[in-house]
């Protein structure tokens, strides 16, 4: 890193102190990292309300604005965890592969298929419509999980036995997924020409927390539903997974060090298919609790990114499961208010301003600069 | 015979567009910089072009906007990757998040402009629109984008393999420690080429809308393209001929999925895809799931014959340091 070094004089100015980049040898101290994150979060608001103002809006204005309407009260802070539940999903499909250092950017289809999977277990029918909750809620998780995990397979099967790069091939499986989605929308279970299937029957919605509004009346009008503890549970049997368990040992040393890994006699191919197929599940997952916990019904716009969101997410945790739950909170609440906000894009800018000042703040974790006053020669 | 001359012209204007993105990305990761953002620089282009020749009236100056915006855009990647030696996979993603977030706040309103906003011209070559079947196809009535591209492919071909500052592109991208021993000072030519593959896909950008399919339709407006160029340069193997082979093929299929849907018999037989408009959505899938077949070709013929991917691509270069 010599091209940091300040010694030279810059455009004729002498700085009073040397400063010098050098690569960090002994790790920083715990609290270093998360602080740097919250730092990378304010700055990254910052340069979200230049831009908002440049763009002609009133930075102030939105970012009160987002805060009120997604924890300004009971109601809609549980509308912001309905919009975090998927999110907690996604994060940990995202945040599961990429440990592996394996890029899974097709959260967004495998969610899609997900919600196929789901849906046609009541459209087809595969189970008959008077059949008990409990059994439309397993087998739903079950098929959306399925589908999910087919569409992680392919680009997982290509990158194994071919060598295909996963970013792209993951990404093109987006777009196939919403063409896939689309057709049975239009053609198969339109109802009556439009562009969604019919309503599911009430045995077939997740339960929600109003449903208990006659024991608990706190719960009344709250619409977080039964998906929040599928996430906190996956949440916790990946964090298990990964820290305790063996398979998680060689996921992360695959992670860090594939060449190590191949040494130590880890298939990676085999891995590569494995996660990919977990990976999808999680997403495929968090399909089925949009549709079965929300939507209600198989429609085209079931998502405004989460896939995508999910893998902003995954970094800001660190990849760590637990804090997927987290930071997915402060996403939903991105997503909820900026529904709302104009230009309609403001949420994906700030999303993506996070991401770049979260990586570029990365780089005093791996480095230190080290300032020392200047000895006049 | 009509039909099929009509899809492959379209099919050729349609294509110039990953042309240009494909050749871009190629001169990025030729010098060692894996970027991408491409599909989000090439929304800024699109974005930008549009709203500034809708302000001047004059699609060129449009034209340069997006280019300089796209490869202003493509710096935050080039100084996170190069400068702060990040994982460029993960900054080529948030750079397209960013990119994809500034063109839709910024182009916010400019959707309702259509058919106001002049677009580039399209003209036909007199001379060599004589010459059967490709005279047709390639030099009638096409946008100067596409002659542009014409020109481009040789001269973007001859640079990188014949010419000396080709040379250094492709050392600093093969073995920089070597190259900087040289004197050729790598973390400069590594932001130039950023900003090369930034400005191409600025210019891509603008080639939708401005020409191929003027107007502003927010992310739709790609479509995924500039994902499908990061695609072509793997089958490409980082070569701009083999690009414009695959950026020609499908820009054709693109065509061939909208058009097909139009006459009412095929080869004889009635068209399904007329009778029934809902297999359309499978046709849709057809140029994301040939992208995919693209990269498996791509990979196996690259395993077989050991060439093509440029062996410092993705790693950030650090003085001093031993290795690549």
């Amino acid at each position: 890193m010599t091209q940091a070094d300040s010694t030279k004089p810059i455009m004729g100015f002498k700085l009073p102190f040397k400063m010098k980049v050098e690569p960090r040898v002994v790790d920083p101290p715990r609290w270093y990292s998360p602080m740097l994150s919250v730092i990378a979060v304010v700055v990254a608001l910052m340069i979200g309300a230049l831009v908002i103002w440049l763009g002609g809006g009133e930075p102030w204005k939105v970012y009160a604005h987002i805060a009120r309407s997604s924890f300004g009260s009971v109601g809609v802070l549980s509308d912001t965890m309905v919009k975090a539940i998927p999110l907690m999903l996604v994060g940990l499909a995202c945040s599961f592969a990429f440990r592996m250092r394996l890029w899974n950017i097709g959260a967004e289809g495998q969610f899609f298929l997900g919600a196929f999977g789901a849906s046609m277990i009541v459209l087809l029918p595969v189970l008959p419509e008077e059949a008990p909750k409990w059994q439309f809620i397993i087998v739903m998780a079950l098929s959306g999980m399925l589908f999910g995990a087919l569409w992680g397979f392919v680009p997982g099967f290509l990158k194994a036995k071919f060598n295909v790069n996963e970013i792209i091939s993951t990404l093109m499986m987006n777009y196939i997924a919403v063409e896939w989605n689309n057709f049975f929308i239009y053609a198969v279970w339109t109802e009556g020409g439009f562009q969604m299937s019919r309503m599911f029957q009430r045995n077939a919605w997740l339960p929600r927390l109003s449903d208990f509004a006659e024991a608990i009346p706190v719960f009344r009008g709250l619409t977080t539903h039964m998906g929040l503890l599928f996430a906190i549970v996956a949440a916790i049997i990946l964090w298990l997974v990964l820290s305790k368990s063996q398979w998680g040992y060689e996921i992360r040393l695959i992670g860090d060090n594939p060449r190590a890994a191949e040494y130590a006699g880890i298939s990676i191919s085999k891995n590569v298919i494995l996660v990919m197929l977990v990976s999808g599940a999680l997403a495929g997952l968090a399909g089925m609790s949009e549709i079965a916990g929300v939507v209600h019904r198989l429609q085209g716009a079931i998502s405004p990114g989460y896939g995508y969101t999910g893998i902003i997410i995954a970094w800001l945790a660190k990849l760590n499961p637990l804090a997927v739950i987290l930071v997915s909170i402060l996403f939903g609440a991105l997503i909820l208010a900026g529904r709302e906000v104009q230009p309609s894009g403001v949420p994906t800018l700030i999303q993506g301003v996070i991401m770049v000042s979260l990586i570029a703040i990365d780089f005093f974790l791996r480095n230190r600069i080290r300032i020392t006053r200047r000895v006049e020669e | 015979m009509d039909f099929v001359l009509v899809i492959l012209a379209s099919g050729v204007a349609t294509g110039t567009v990953l042309l240009y993105a494909t050749v871009g990305e190629i001169f990025s990761e030729r010098s060692g910089v894996l970027n991408l953002g491409v599909e989000g620089m090439m929304l800024v282009g699109a974005m930008t072009a549009y709203k500034v020749t809708a302000a001047t009236s004059d699609p060129w100056l449009g034209l340069l906007a997006a280019m300089l915006a796209a490869g202003a855009v493509s710096q935050v990647h080039a100084f996170i990757a190069i400068t702060l030696q990040a994982d460029q996979v993960v900054s080529g993603l948030a750079l397209n998040f960013l990119a994809t977030g500034l063109s839709l706040v910024l182009g916010e309103g400019l959707t309702s402009l259509r058919d106001v906003v002049p677009t580039l011209p399209s003209f036909t070559i007199s001379l060599l629109s004589q010459i059967p079947w490709l005279g047709r196809i390639l030099f009638t009535k096409q946008s100067v984008m596409v002659y542009v591209g014409y020109i481009f492919i040789p001269l973007a071909w001859y640079y990188i393999n014949r010419t000396r500052p080709g040379m250094h592109l492709r050392s600093v991208g093969e073995y920089p420690a070597a190259a900087d021993s040289l004197g050729i000072s790598v973390f400069s030519l590594r932001y130039f080429y950023v900003f090369v593959g930034g400005m191409m896909a600025g210019l891509a950008g603008a080639t939708i809308s401005l020409s191929i399919s003027p107007g502003w339709f927010a992310a739709l407006t790609t479509a995924g393209q500039g994902w499908i160029a990061v695609g072509l340069v793997i089958f490409a193997q980082w070569n701009p001929a083999r690009a414009a082979v695959g950026a020609y093929t499908f820009g054709a299929l693109r065509r061939l999925v909208l058009d097909i849907q139009g006459p009412t018999t095929l080869l004889g037989f009635a068209n399904p895809f007329f009778y029934n408009p809902y297999y359309g959505f499978f046709l849709k899938m057809l140029p994301y799931a040939f992208t995919v077949v693209v990269l498996v070709i791509g990979s196996r013929e690259a395993n077989r014959k050991r060439i093509g991917t440029p062996a410092a691509l993705g790693l950030p270069y650090i003085r001093g340091q031993r290795g690549l």
